[in-house]
């Protein structure tokens, strides 16, 4: 292995910005948050990377690393041996400085969709078996991977259209708890636009939790779309068996 | 709005991985082939029947008096079913219509509405097609044991047990369906009886989970194999080769 490798790193701001080469000594196991923060501490002072807890757990360090999505502090250098490692802010949204993007567009959606509507008062006893499907979900870490690689937010910045895997993902959770009496449907077919969604599965891809986006939060989600506005047959057999 | 950075295309990571192109452009020449073969079928062939095999192309014979194509007859229901399955469309959008063609490479297309317009939007019908899909799979299992009866008598050939894996494997691919996942189960908010223990709904949700997850492998494999079914039958009809006999 050799003793240094090249990071390019993207410096700029919201007017525009170029990527900018540093050579960064190599260490055991070391993660390009580490390269970073060498960079850093030896070379720019004032490179801005938004991270927190370094162990992929706060979903902070989201960036393009060799132009694919990912977390900074779980992507090793030495998968990178003997090449350029690449590294931009999120394609998807507004470059603040370097690598720090702004993505409150999607707090702002997360706070558009309508809270939990329990059926009873808490506390609540509930089995297992019944919010399983949903802790999956509560498993995202808010790194907005997924938002950014979804091509109608990345590629046709669609956000007046459609609101994302994750906001998928949050209406998915509240949808599917056995207590909830809320309807989301209309929200879904409409602002929220999962029919913007042509399941192509990137989210999946990338979330760096696993959580299985696509099968198990958006295609449930477009089947109770399809339950109200294409199926009246599969609607008459609910109310008859209510 | 502040301005978004621009990004680079993505390159392979590991050694063993393909080039992106790869998957997008086997989707195009497998589908590709196999509706040219279809095409084929429907506009020059009238037929896919030897003795006791019948071609899962031209099953069920029976037409009720309605005057089609014999393969029409049969084959807009599966071929519907297909384009609107949640696997199919992710193969489709990406090696036909590069929407996108693999994760976080740039999309050439201005306009894109998902699916959310016609002819787009009908992929909503796709639990209808797996209704007409299932009765046409009953067909099938019957032809599948009528290619164990010769002249009245049990017996296996080869094309006995390819038509049973055949119609094998469209099961497989039926019932691993995401649109039959929610009709079985996951259209439920509550998996468990006011006693605790599970539901029906839920062992079975369960169940089609797990085939769920392999639905994309049923898929291709499943329809290769309706291919080579009809391939094996027609060289029999034809002559080239003889139907082995086991007994």
């Amino acid at each position: 292995m050799p003793d240094e490798i090249t990071l390019s790193v993207y410096r700029g701001d919201k007017s525009g910005g170029q990527e900018v080469e540093y050579k960064v000594p190599i260490q055991t196991g070391m993660v390009v948050l580490d390269a970073l923060h060498f960079i850093q501490a030896h070379d720019a002072p004032d490179l801005a990377v938004r991270w927190n807890c370094k162990a992929a757990h706060c979903g902070s360090c989201s960036a393009e690393i060799n132009g694919s999505p990912k977390l900074l502090c779980k992507t090793r250098v030495d998968d990178y041996v003997g090449e350029v490692i690449h590294i931009r802010p999120m394609h998807s949204f507004p470059v603040i400085k370097d690598l720090v993007t702004d993505v409150s567009w999607n707090y702002e959606k997360l706070r558009q969709v309508p809270a939990f509507q329990p059926a009873i008062k808490a506390p609540f006893t509930l089995q297992q078996r019944d919010v399983d499907r949903i802790q999956e979900f509560r498993n995202c870490i808010e790194c907005f991977l997924c938002q950014n690689i979804c091509h109608v937010l990345r590629d046709h910045d669609a956000k007046d259209r459609y609101w994302g895997p994750r906001l998928m993902i949050r209406i998915a959770e509240l949808e599917m708890h056995p207590l909830d009496t809320g309807d989301r449907l209309d929200l879904l077919k409409g602002a929220a636009g999962v029919g913007m969604c042509n399941i192509t599965k990137c989210c999946t891809v990338v979330c760096p939790q696993g959580i299985d986006i696509t099968d198990n939060g958006i295609i449930p989600l477009k089947e109770r779309v399809a339950d109200v506005y294409w199926d009246p047959l599969g609607g008459l057999v609910r109310k008859l068996h209510k | 709005m502040a301005q978004t950075a621009e990004s680079l295309q993505p390159t392979k990571r590991k050694s063993h991985a393909l080039p992106y192109w790869v998957e997008p452009t086997f989707t195009v020449v497998a589908l590709g082939l196999f509706g040219l073969y279809t095409l084929w079928l429907v506009f020059f062939q009238s037929s896919g029947q030897f003795h006791n095999y019948l071609s899962p192309f031209f099953s069920p014979t029976e037409s009720w008096g309605i005057k089609v194509l014999p393969a029409i007859w049969v084959l807009w229901s599966p071929l519907l079913f297909r384009a609107t399955c949640y696997y199919y469309r992710k193969e489709i959008y990406r090696g036909f219509f590069h929407d996108p063609v693999s994760c976080a490479v740039p999309e050439s297309r201005k306009y894109y509405f998902g699916e959310t317009r016609f002819p787009f939007s009908w992929t909503n019908l796709h639990r209808w097609f797996w209704y007409v899909a299932v009765i046409v799979l009953v067909f099938l299992w019957i032809d599948a044991v009528q290619a164990f009866i010769f002249n009245g008598h049990f017996g296996i050939g080869l094309g006995s047990i390819i038509m049973l894996i055949n119609v094998g494997l469209l099961t497989a691919y039926t019932f691993s369906c995401h649109a039959f996942r929610h009709l079985i189960g996951g259209g439920s908010q509550k998996f468990s009886c006011s006693d605790g223990r599970p539901t029906t709904r839920y062992k079975w949700w369960n169940r089609v989970s797990a085939w769920n997850e392999h639905h994309g492998t049923y898929a291709w494999i499943s329809m290769f194999f309706v291919w080579f079914t009809d391939v094996y039958i027609r060289l029999l009809m034809n002559g080239v080769i003889h139907d082995v006999r086991f007994f």
